[in-house]
Protein backbone atom coordinates (compact mmCIF):
# COMPACT_ATOMS: atom_id res chain seq x y z
CA UNK A 1 0.00 0.00 0.00
CA UNK A 2 -0.32 2.39 -1.37
CA UNK A 3 -0.10 2.19 -5.04
CA UNK A 4 -2.68 1.97 -7.49
CA UNK A 5 -1.20 -1.41 -8.56
CA UNK A 6 -2.23 -2.68 -4.89
CA UNK A 7 -5.80 -1.61 -4.74
CA UNK A 8 -8.66 -3.95 -5.65
CA UNK A 9 -10.38 -3.02 -9.01
CA UNK A 10 -12.14 -0.94 -7.81
CA UNK A 11 -10.50 1.14 -5.38
CA UNK A 12 -8.15 1.10 -8.75
CA UNK A 13 -10.82 2.74 -10.93
CA UNK A 14 -11.89 5.19 -8.37
CA UNK A 15 -8.65 6.27 -8.03
CA UNK A 16 -7.50 6.73 -11.80
CA UNK A 17 -10.70 8.34 -12.21
CA UNK A 18 -9.83 10.58 -9.72
CA UNK A 19 -6.56 11.24 -11.41
CA UNK A 20 -8.52 11.92 -15.03
CA UNK A 21 -10.37 14.80 -13.58
CA UNK A 22 -7.24 16.44 -11.79
CA UNK A 23 -7.59 20.08 -13.30
CA UNK A 24 -4.19 21.51 -14.73
CA UNK A 25 -2.47 23.28 -12.05
CA UNK A 26 -0.04 24.96 -14.51
CA UNK A 27 3.62 25.58 -13.20
CA UNK A 28 4.87 24.05 -9.86
CA UNK A 29 6.03 26.96 -7.56
CA UNK A 30 8.66 26.77 -5.35
CA UNK A 31 9.88 29.15 -2.52
CA UNK A 32 12.76 29.49 -0.96
CA UNK A 33 13.15 29.77 2.92
CA UNK A 34 15.34 29.57 5.79
CA UNK A 35 17.30 26.09 7.32
CA UNK A 36 15.15 24.23 8.81
CA UNK A 37 16.35 24.83 12.01
CA UNK A 38 15.03 27.67 11.90
CA UNK A 39 11.46 27.62 10.48
CA UNK A 40 8.32 27.90 12.14
CA UNK A 41 6.13 24.58 11.12
CA UNK A 42 2.58 24.64 11.00
CA UNK A 43 0.00 21.43 10.10
CA UNK A 44 -2.56 21.34 7.07
CA UNK A 45 -4.16 18.23 7.12
CA UNK A 46 -6.99 17.27 5.33
CA UNK A 47 -7.89 14.19 7.47
CA UNK A 48 -11.28 16.09 8.29
CA UNK A 49 -9.99 16.47 12.44
CA UNK A 50 -11.93 18.87 14.09
CA UNK A 51 -11.56 19.80 18.05
CA UNK A 52 -14.50 18.48 19.53
CA UNK A 53 -17.61 21.03 20.19
CA UNK A 54 -15.94 22.46 16.63
CA UNK A 55 -18.50 22.52 13.68
CA UNK A 56 -17.86 18.35 12.01
CA UNK A 57 -17.38 18.07 8.58
CA UNK A 58 -20.05 17.67 6.40
CA UNK A 59 -20.32 16.05 3.03
CA UNK A 60 -18.87 18.48 -0.32
CA UNK A 61 -17.10 20.68 3.04
CA UNK A 62 -14.34 23.06 1.39
CA UNK A 63 -13.45 25.33 4.55
CA UNK A 64 -10.90 24.40 7.25
CA UNK A 65 -10.73 24.05 10.89
CA UNK A 66 -8.32 25.92 13.08
CA UNK A 67 -6.65 23.70 16.32
CA UNK A 68 -4.60 25.69 18.63
CA UNK A 69 -1.55 23.95 18.91
CA UNK A 70 -2.23 23.29 22.68
CA UNK A 71 -5.41 21.22 21.88
CA UNK A 72 -5.45 18.05 23.78
CA UNK A 73 -5.24 14.65 22.20
CA UNK A 74 -8.44 13.86 23.79
CA UNK A 75 -10.36 16.59 22.32
CA UNK A 76 -9.24 15.37 18.70
CA UNK A 77 -12.14 13.79 16.74
CA UNK A 78 -12.44 13.11 13.17
CA UNK A 79 -15.55 13.43 10.91
CA UNK A 80 -14.09 12.74 7.28
CA UNK A 81 -16.91 11.76 5.41
CA UNK A 82 -14.76 9.01 3.42
CA UNK A 83 -15.39 5.37 4.74
CA UNK A 84 -12.55 4.03 2.69
CA UNK A 85 -9.24 4.53 4.79
CA UNK A 86 -8.18 3.11 8.25
CA UNK A 87 -9.08 5.17 11.23
CA UNK A 88 -7.97 2.67 13.74
CA UNK A 89 -4.67 3.87 13.91
CA UNK A 90 -6.00 7.98 14.37
CA UNK A 91 -8.09 6.36 17.54
CA UNK A 92 -4.95 4.79 19.21
CA UNK A 93 -3.00 7.59 18.56
CA UNK A 94 -3.04 11.00 16.92
CA UNK A 95 0.58 11.41 15.58
CA UNK A 96 -0.47 8.74 13.26
CA UNK A 97 -2.16 11.50 10.85
CA UNK A 98 -1.47 14.66 12.95
CA UNK A 99 2.05 14.51 14.42
CA UNK A 100 1.85 17.46 16.71
CA UNK A 101 3.64 15.51 19.60
CA UNK A 102 6.25 14.37 17.04
CA UNK A 103 6.65 18.08 15.44
CA UNK A 104 7.21 19.59 19.39
CA UNK A 105 9.69 16.68 20.33
CA UNK A 106 12.03 17.96 17.06
CA UNK A 107 11.49 21.32 18.31
CA UNK A 108 12.93 20.41 21.68
CA UNK A 109 15.98 18.62 19.43
CA UNK A 110 16.75 21.85 17.70
CA UNK A 111 15.83 20.16 14.18
CA UNK A 112 12.97 22.90 13.63
CA UNK A 113 12.95 26.45 14.79
CA UNK A 114 9.34 26.01 16.23
CA UNK A 115 5.63 24.78 15.89
CA UNK A 116 2.80 27.65 15.03
CA UNK A 117 0.64 27.69 17.39
CA UNK A 118 -2.21 26.97 15.04
CA UNK A 119 -2.92 24.07 12.88
CA UNK A 120 -5.84 23.46 10.20
CA UNK A 121 -7.70 21.04 9.28
CA UNK A 122 -9.57 20.69 5.95
CA UNK A 123 -11.98 17.32 4.43
CA UNK A 124 -9.91 16.08 2.14
CA UNK A 125 -13.19 14.69 -0.31
CA UNK A 126 -14.15 17.77 -1.32
CA UNK A 127 -13.99 18.65 -4.51
CA UNK A 128 -10.71 20.16 -5.39
CA UNK A 129 -11.18 23.70 -7.19
CA UNK A 130 -13.90 24.08 -4.09
CA UNK A 131 -10.14 24.39 -1.89
CA UNK A 132 -8.42 27.04 -3.60
CA UNK A 133 -10.34 30.02 -2.05
CA UNK A 134 -10.28 28.69 1.63
CA UNK A 135 -6.32 27.88 0.96
CA UNK A 136 -5.26 31.15 0.03
CA UNK A 137 -7.15 32.81 2.83
CA UNK A 138 -5.52 30.29 5.03
CA UNK A 139 -2.02 30.96 3.54
CA UNK A 140 -2.91 34.79 4.79
CA UNK A 141 -3.02 33.29 8.58
CA UNK A 142 0.14 31.26 7.66
CA UNK A 143 2.09 34.32 7.22
CA UNK A 144 0.64 36.11 9.76
CA UNK A 145 2.27 34.06 11.67
CA UNK A 146 5.31 33.48 10.18
CA UNK A 147 4.91 30.15 9.09
CA UNK A 148 7.28 29.22 6.51
CA UNK A 149 7.12 25.60 6.48
CA UNK A 150 3.76 23.66 5.91
CA UNK A 151 3.29 20.20 6.35
CA UNK A 152 0.70 18.56 4.45
CA UNK A 153 -0.89 15.15 5.86
CA UNK A 154 -3.97 13.34 3.76
CA UNK A 155 -5.73 9.85 5.03
CA UNK B 1 -3.70 17.00 -0.91
CA UNK B 2 -1.22 17.92 -4.14
CA UNK B 3 -3.64 20.84 -4.96
CA UNK B 4 -3.37 22.70 -1.08
CA UNK B 5 0.40 22.55 -1.99
CA UNK B 6 0.18 23.82 -5.02
CA UNK B 7 -2.29 26.49 -3.55
CA UNK B 8 -0.63 27.59 -0.29
CA UNK B 9 2.81 28.04 -2.17
CA UNK B 10 1.34 30.12 -4.36
CA UNK B 11 0.91 32.74 -2.02
CA UNK B 12 4.58 32.28 -0.93
CA UNK B 13 4.55 29.65 2.08
CA UNK B 14 6.73 26.65 1.07
CA UNK B 15 5.02 23.13 1.25
CA UNK B 16 5.43 19.59 1.75
CA UNK B 17 3.12 16.84 1.75
CA UNK B 18 3.02 12.92 2.75
CA UNK B 19 1.45 11.56 -0.57
CA UNK B 20 -0.28 8.10 -0.23
CA UNK B 21 -1.30 7.53 -3.59
CA UNK B 22 1.90 7.98 -5.39
CA UNK B 23 0.45 8.42 -8.77
CA UNK B 24 -2.02 10.84 -7.93
CA UNK B 25 0.79 12.80 -6.34
CA UNK B 26 3.34 12.78 -9.58
CA UNK B 27 0.14 13.45 -11.92
CA UNK B 28 -0.59 16.60 -9.53
CA UNK B 29 3.47 17.58 -8.95
CA UNK B 30 3.11 19.65 -5.90
CA UNK B 31 6.05 21.71 -4.48
CA UNK B 32 7.85 18.64 -2.38
CA UNK B 33 6.56 15.24 -1.65
CA UNK B 34 7.19 12.07 0.51
CA UNK B 35 5.44 8.99 -1.03
CA UNK B 36 5.16 6.65 1.51
CA UNK B 37 3.93 3.09 1.81
CA UNK B 38 1.78 2.83 4.37
CA UNK B 39 -2.22 2.09 4.21
CA UNK B 40 -4.48 5.03 3.97
CA UNK B 41 -5.36 6.28 6.93
CA UNK B 42 -1.91 6.16 8.56
CA UNK B 43 0.21 8.82 6.63
CA UNK B 44 2.53 8.13 9.05
CA UNK B 45 2.98 4.65 8.97
CA UNK B 46 1.52 3.30 12.49
CA UNK B 47 0.06 4.12 15.91
CA UNK B 48 2.53 4.27 18.84
CA UNK B 49 5.67 4.05 17.01
CA UNK B 50 7.23 7.48 17.86
CA UNK B 51 10.30 6.86 16.47
CA UNK B 52 9.01 5.13 13.53
CA UNK B 53 6.65 8.61 12.82
CA UNK B 54 9.80 10.77 13.43
CA UNK B 55 11.28 9.10 10.53
CA UNK B 56 8.91 10.04 8.16
CA UNK B 57 8.52 12.87 9.08
CA UNK B 58 12.57 13.92 9.34
CA UNK B 59 12.32 12.81 5.68
CA UNK B 60 9.77 14.49 4.65
CA UNK B 61 11.34 17.91 6.69
CA UNK B 62 14.33 17.50 4.74
CA UNK B 63 12.92 18.31 1.77
CA UNK B 64 12.77 21.62 2.48
CA UNK B 65 16.90 22.09 2.53
CA UNK B 66 16.69 20.86 -1.12
CA UNK B 67 17.29 23.98 -3.59
CA UNK B 68 14.50 23.59 -6.00
CA UNK B 69 11.38 21.02 -7.03
CA UNK B 70 9.32 19.83 -7.68
CA UNK B 71 10.26 16.79 -4.98
CA UNK B 72 8.30 13.53 -5.74
CA UNK B 73 10.39 10.78 -3.20
CA UNK B 74 9.84 7.25 -1.65
CA UNK B 75 10.20 6.59 2.12
CA UNK B 76 12.12 3.44 1.61
CA UNK B 77 10.43 1.72 5.16
CA UNK B 78 7.46 -0.07 5.50
CA UNK B 79 4.79 0.15 8.56
CA UNK B 80 6.08 -1.49 11.31
CA UNK B 81 3.55 -4.02 12.10
CA UNK B 82 2.14 -4.83 9.00
CA UNK B 83 4.18 -8.26 8.72
CA UNK B 84 1.59 -10.62 9.77
CA UNK B 85 3.98 -12.28 11.91
CA UNK B 86 3.41 -9.35 14.08
CA UNK B 87 -0.11 -10.15 15.47
CA UNK B 88 -1.54 -8.90 12.36
CA UNK B 89 -4.09 -12.16 11.53
CA UNK B 90 -5.44 -11.84 15.15
CA UNK B 91 -9.19 -12.11 14.99
CA UNK B 92 -11.98 -10.54 17.40
CA UNK B 93 -13.92 -12.81 19.13
CA UNK B 94 -17.21 -13.16 17.42
CA UNK B 95 -20.54 -12.29 19.37
CA UNK B 96 -22.44 -15.09 20.57
CA UNK B 97 -25.76 -13.02 20.69
CA UNK B 98 -25.33 -11.08 17.25
CA UNK B 99 -26.99 -13.97 15.06
CA UNK B 100 -29.86 -13.93 17.31
CA UNK B 101 -32.16 -11.25 16.71
CA UNK B 102 -35.21 -11.65 18.31
CA UNK B 103 -35.90 -8.42 19.01
CA UNK B 104 -34.57 -7.32 15.22
CA UNK B 105 -31.73 -5.48 14.06
CA UNK B 106 -31.64 -2.70 16.36
CA UNK B 107 -31.76 -4.93 19.59
CA UNK B 108 -29.05 -6.93 18.12
CA UNK B 109 -27.25 -3.86 17.55
CA UNK B 110 -27.49 -2.47 21.12
CA UNK B 111 -26.93 -6.05 22.57
CA UNK B 112 -24.11 -5.47 20.83
CA UNK B 113 -23.10 -2.12 22.51
CA UNK B 114 -23.87 -3.59 26.11
CA UNK B 115 -21.72 -6.42 25.36
CA UNK B 116 -18.37 -4.24 24.00
CA UNK B 117 -19.18 -1.76 26.78
CA UNK B 118 -16.48 -3.12 28.99
CA UNK B 119 -13.69 -3.24 26.44
CA UNK B 120 -14.85 0.48 25.14
CA UNK B 121 -14.61 1.56 28.38
CA UNK B 122 -11.16 -0.61 28.74
CA UNK B 123 -9.96 1.14 25.51
CA UNK B 124 -10.91 4.91 26.49
CA UNK B 125 -9.31 4.12 29.74
CA UNK B 126 -6.46 2.97 28.58
CA UNK B 127 -5.86 5.92 25.25
CA UNK B 128 -7.44 8.83 27.59
CA UNK B 129 -9.81 9.74 24.72
CA UNK B 130 -12.22 8.33 22.52
CA UNK B 131 -12.82 9.39 19.00
CA UNK B 132 -16.60 9.08 19.76
CA UNK B 133 -18.86 12.17 19.76
CA UNK B 134 -19.23 13.75 16.35
CA UNK B 135 -23.02 13.08 17.02
CA UNK B 136 -23.43 12.92 20.60
CA UNK B 137 -21.71 12.83 23.91
CA UNK B 138 -22.50 9.23 24.23
CA UNK B 139 -22.90 6.12 21.81
CA UNK B 140 -26.26 5.50 22.88
CA UNK B 141 -27.54 8.90 21.49
CA UNK B 142 -25.56 7.71 18.14
CA UNK B 143 -27.43 4.36 18.35
CA UNK B 144 -30.75 5.63 18.98
CA UNK B 145 -30.51 7.39 15.93
CA UNK B 146 -29.39 4.94 13.94
CA UNK B 147 -32.35 2.27 15.19
CA UNK B 148 -35.05 5.11 14.26
CA UNK B 149 -34.16 4.40 10.70
CA UNK B 150 -34.36 0.54 11.18
CA UNK B 151 -37.44 1.04 13.22
CA UNK B 152 -38.83 2.98 10.09
CA UNK B 153 -39.30 6.14 11.91
CA UNK B 154 -36.39 8.22 11.46
CA UNK B 155 -36.23 10.99 13.95
CA UNK B 156 -35.15 14.69 13.06
CA UNK B 157 -32.27 16.33 14.56
CA UNK B 158 -32.59 20.10 15.46
CA UNK B 159 -30.15 21.87 12.67
CA UNK B 160 -29.25 19.43 10.91
CA UNK B 161 -30.00 17.71 8.02
CA UNK B 162 -31.02 14.04 8.08
CA UNK B 163 -28.33 12.99 6.05
CA UNK B 164 -25.58 15.03 7.94
CA UNK B 165 -27.75 13.67 10.87
CA UNK B 166 -27.60 9.54 10.14
CA UNK B 167 -23.82 10.03 8.55
CA UNK B 168 -22.41 11.13 12.26
CA UNK B 169 -24.31 8.31 14.17
CA UNK B 170 -23.06 5.80 12.09
CA UNK B 171 -20.07 7.25 12.46
CA UNK B 172 -20.19 7.24 15.94
CA UNK B 173 -21.40 3.55 16.51
CA UNK B 174 -18.82 2.72 14.00
CA UNK B 175 -15.85 4.29 16.27
CA UNK B 176 -17.40 3.18 19.91
CA UNK B 177 -17.40 -0.81 17.73
CA UNK B 178 -13.85 -0.06 16.94
CA UNK B 179 -11.99 1.60 20.06
CA UNK B 180 -13.96 -1.33 21.71
CA UNK B 181 -12.63 -4.22 20.03
CA UNK B 182 -9.03 -2.70 19.80
CA UNK B 183 -9.00 -3.00 23.49
CA UNK B 184 -8.99 -7.00 23.56
CA UNK B 185 -6.30 -9.21 23.51
CA UNK B 186 -4.41 -10.34 20.52
CA UNK B 187 -2.83 -7.18 19.16
CA UNK B 188 -5.56 -6.64 16.14
CA UNK B 189 -4.68 -5.97 12.70
CA UNK B 190 -6.53 -3.13 11.07
CA UNK B 191 -7.87 -5.28 8.00
CA UNK B 192 -9.00 -7.60 11.06
CA UNK B 193 -10.98 -5.19 12.65
CA UNK B 194 -13.03 -3.96 9.43
CA UNK B 195 -13.31 -7.38 7.87
CA UNK B 196 -14.87 -8.09 11.81
CA UNK B 197 -17.04 -5.41 11.99
CA UNK B 198 -17.87 -5.98 8.66
CA UNK B 199 -19.02 -9.61 8.74
CA UNK B 200 -19.77 -9.95 12.33
CA UNK B 201 -21.45 -7.41 13.36
CA UNK B 202 -25.58 -6.58 13.55
CA UNK B 203 -24.16 -2.71 13.00
CA UNK B 204 -23.08 -3.77 9.81
CA UNK B 205 -25.88 -4.85 8.98
CA UNK B 206 -28.28 -1.92 10.23
CA UNK B 207 -25.78 0.42 8.25
CA UNK B 208 -26.17 -1.70 4.86
CA UNK B 209 -30.25 -1.50 5.64
CA UNK B 210 -29.42 2.10 5.92
CA UNK B 211 -27.92 2.67 3.10
CA UNK B 212 -30.79 0.74 0.79
CA UNK B 213 -33.19 3.58 2.73
CA UNK B 214 -30.63 6.30 1.49
CA UNK B 215 -30.73 5.16 -2.03
CA UNK B 216 -34.66 4.83 -2.30
CA UNK B 217 -35.21 8.29 -0.39
CA UNK B 218 -36.20 11.40 -2.05
CA UNK B 219 -34.21 13.63 0.60
CA UNK B 220 -31.72 14.74 -1.41
CA UNK B 221 -29.15 14.44 2.20
CA UNK B 222 -29.53 10.94 2.30
CA UNK B 223 -29.06 10.26 -1.59
CA UNK B 224 -24.89 10.95 -1.52
CA UNK B 225 -24.98 8.49 1.38
CA UNK B 226 -26.21 5.53 0.23
CA UNK B 227 -23.52 5.75 -2.79
CA UNK B 228 -20.50 6.95 -1.24
CA UNK B 229 -20.68 7.38 2.87
CA UNK B 230 -22.19 4.86 4.95
CA UNK B 231 -20.27 1.33 3.21
CA UNK B 232 -17.06 0.91 1.85
CA UNK B 233 -16.16 0.28 -1.33
CA UNK B 234 -14.58 -3.48 -1.09
CA UNK B 235 -18.08 -4.38 0.68
CA UNK B 236 -20.17 -1.89 -1.93
CA UNK B 237 -18.19 -3.63 -5.20
CA UNK B 238 -18.74 -7.31 -3.66
CA UNK B 239 -15.30 -7.91 -2.32
CA UNK B 240 -16.96 -8.91 0.92
CA UNK B 241 -16.84 -12.42 -0.10
CA UNK B 242 -12.96 -11.90 -0.53
CA UNK B 243 -12.81 -10.75 3.06
CA UNK B 244 -15.10 -13.34 3.91
CA UNK B 245 -12.28 -15.87 3.10
CA UNK B 246 -9.50 -13.74 4.91
CA UNK B 247 -11.52 -13.49 8.03
CA UNK B 248 -12.73 -17.03 8.25
CA UNK B 249 -8.52 -17.95 7.60
CA UNK B 250 -8.28 -14.89 10.49
CA UNK B 251 -10.82 -16.92 12.62
CA UNK B 252 -9.40 -20.90 12.09
CA UNK B 253 -5.35 -19.37 12.70
CA UNK B 254 -6.72 -17.84 15.78
CA UNK B 255 -9.21 -20.60 16.99
CA UNK B 256 -8.93 -22.61 20.42
CA UNK B 257 -8.70 -25.56 18.30
CA UNK B 258 -5.95 -25.36 16.26
CA UNK B 259 -3.83 -24.10 19.14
Amino acid sequence: MARLTDFSEGERKHHLEKIRDLPDFGRTPFVPGPPLLERRVAIVTTSGVHARGDRPFDIGAADYRVIPGDTPAADLLMSHVSVNFDRSGFQEDINVVFPLDRLQELKADGVIGSVSDYHYSFMGAAPIRALEPKARELATLLKKDRVDAVLLTPV
Amino acid sequence: MGALGHYIEREGIPTAQISLIREQTAAIRPPRALWVPFMLGRPFGAPNEPNFQRRVLRALLSQYERPAGPILEDFPEDAPGTDDQEGGFACPVSFAAAKVEAGGLAQAMRSEIAQLASWYALAKKRRGRTTVGVFGPTVEAAARHVASYLDGAPKPVPGLSAGTAVKRACDDVKAYYYEAVAAQPGNLAPNAIENWFWRETAAARAFLAIRQYCLNSNDESLKPLGKLSLIPRFVTDGLIETRQKQHETQVQSTSPERT
